[in-house]
């Protein structure tokens, strides 16, 4: 059986195994991340949420995913 | 003569309540919800942060404050720089479309005074982006003109430190700053009781923001609601015009036909 080699990538600063290639669509529905709340930056460019399926994760990427807290 | 009702507008909306709340510092959403019910508020203001990916069960704000009934006015605070401001806003805007935007640049992390160069700066590039930019800033009346200038949506000068309940320390700077701008002008921050917010209004603001004097006040939905009714005064009574103050006493009964 063929061996799949994960790839390592930062999701809000920590440490996360994905399988590689893998969409950001599939990263953020695993994560069940609710898509319409938030906005995701990969390697600090902002990310049209309506183009996530079309991109491919790689190892070392940096992922910020942000929504609205309470605040002053 | 058409009567115009008495609103706050910022760049092309209206707003029935002049009175803007934070959503930070709360014991939880359900208590902050109740609040903003309570005082009214048609804005409120959220900061941007991390999703918690570790933890989905935590609540989430748009599920206890709907985006769609009460506009969200999405905030810098906590951004030192302008490109940390800049990189907030407009992950702001990816969330789901938002221009209309406070920007709070802070420069000194014991007064939270604001950066205004950092401020100025920014509030220029984010304009230029299409951004309607609401600014956080000092209540020095020539930097307010600047800000102004490179095309501010409303000046938010502090009437003392976020979260002090000082009240406004400097009347003086809010008038002149009122008199040199037609600019909304909304005094933010620094509030500690409703007669604060009256305060402000009757020196001619167009609104206030109020957080801490809410959030940390006993009964925060009380408080809310002082505070919805102390700017609703304070408004009229600035509308109303004051009487002229005089040292001596002058009597308010007419002397004709006293016995």
């Amino acid at each position: 059986m063929k061996k799949i080699n994960k790839v390592k990538i930062k999701i809000n600063g920590k440490n996360r195994l994905i399988d590689p290639k893998m969409s950001l669509k599939t990263l953020l529905s695993l994560e069940k991340v609710p898509i319409e709340k938030v906005a995701v930056e990969l390697n600090q460019n902002i990310i049209d949420k309506k183009k996530i399926n079309q991109i491919k994760l790689k190892a070392k990427d940096k992922l910020e995913i942000v929504h609205f807290i309470g605040g002053g | 003569m058409v009567r115009v009702k008495d609103h706050l507008k910022i760049s092309n909306k209206i707003f029935n309540s002049r009175l803007i709340v934070g959503t930070g510092k709360y014991k939880n959403f359900t208590e902050c919800a109740k609040a903003i019910k309570a005082s009214g508020a048609q804005i409120v203001t959220v900061a941007v942060r991390r999703v918690n990916i570790f933890d989905k069960k935590k609540p989430l704000l748009m599920d206890y404050i709907d985006p769609k009934k009460i506009t969200y006015l999405p905030n810098t605070a906590g951004c030192f720089t302008s490109n940390e401001a800049l990189r907030t806003l407009r992950l702001a805007r990816e969330i789901g479309g938002w221009r209309l935007v406070k920007l709070e640049v802070l420069g000194d992390k014991k007064t939270l005074f604001p950066d205004m160069i950092e401020t100025l700066k920014s509030t220029e590039v984010l304009t230029k982006e299409g951004f309607k930019v609401m600014v956080y800033c000092s209540d020095d009346p020539l930097m307010a003109k600047r800000l102004e200038n490179v095309g501010a949506a409303a000046i938010m000068p502090l009437a003392a430190p976020i979260g002090s309940g000082l009240g406004i320390l400097n009347q003086t700077n809010i008038k002149i700053i009122r008199s040199k701008t037609k600019l909304p002008l909304i005094i933010d921050a620094g509030l500690g009781q409703a007669s604060d917010a009256s305060i402000a209004m009757e020196l001619g603001c167009d609104g206030v923001l109020i957080n801490t004097a809410i959030a940390k006040a006993n009964n925060p939905i009380k408080m809310a609601e002082a505070m919805k009714f102390a700017v609703i005064a304070g408004r009229k009574s600035f509308l109303s015009g004051r009487i002229k103050k005089y040292i001596y006493g002058k009597a308010s009964s007419p002397k004709k036909g006293v016995i």
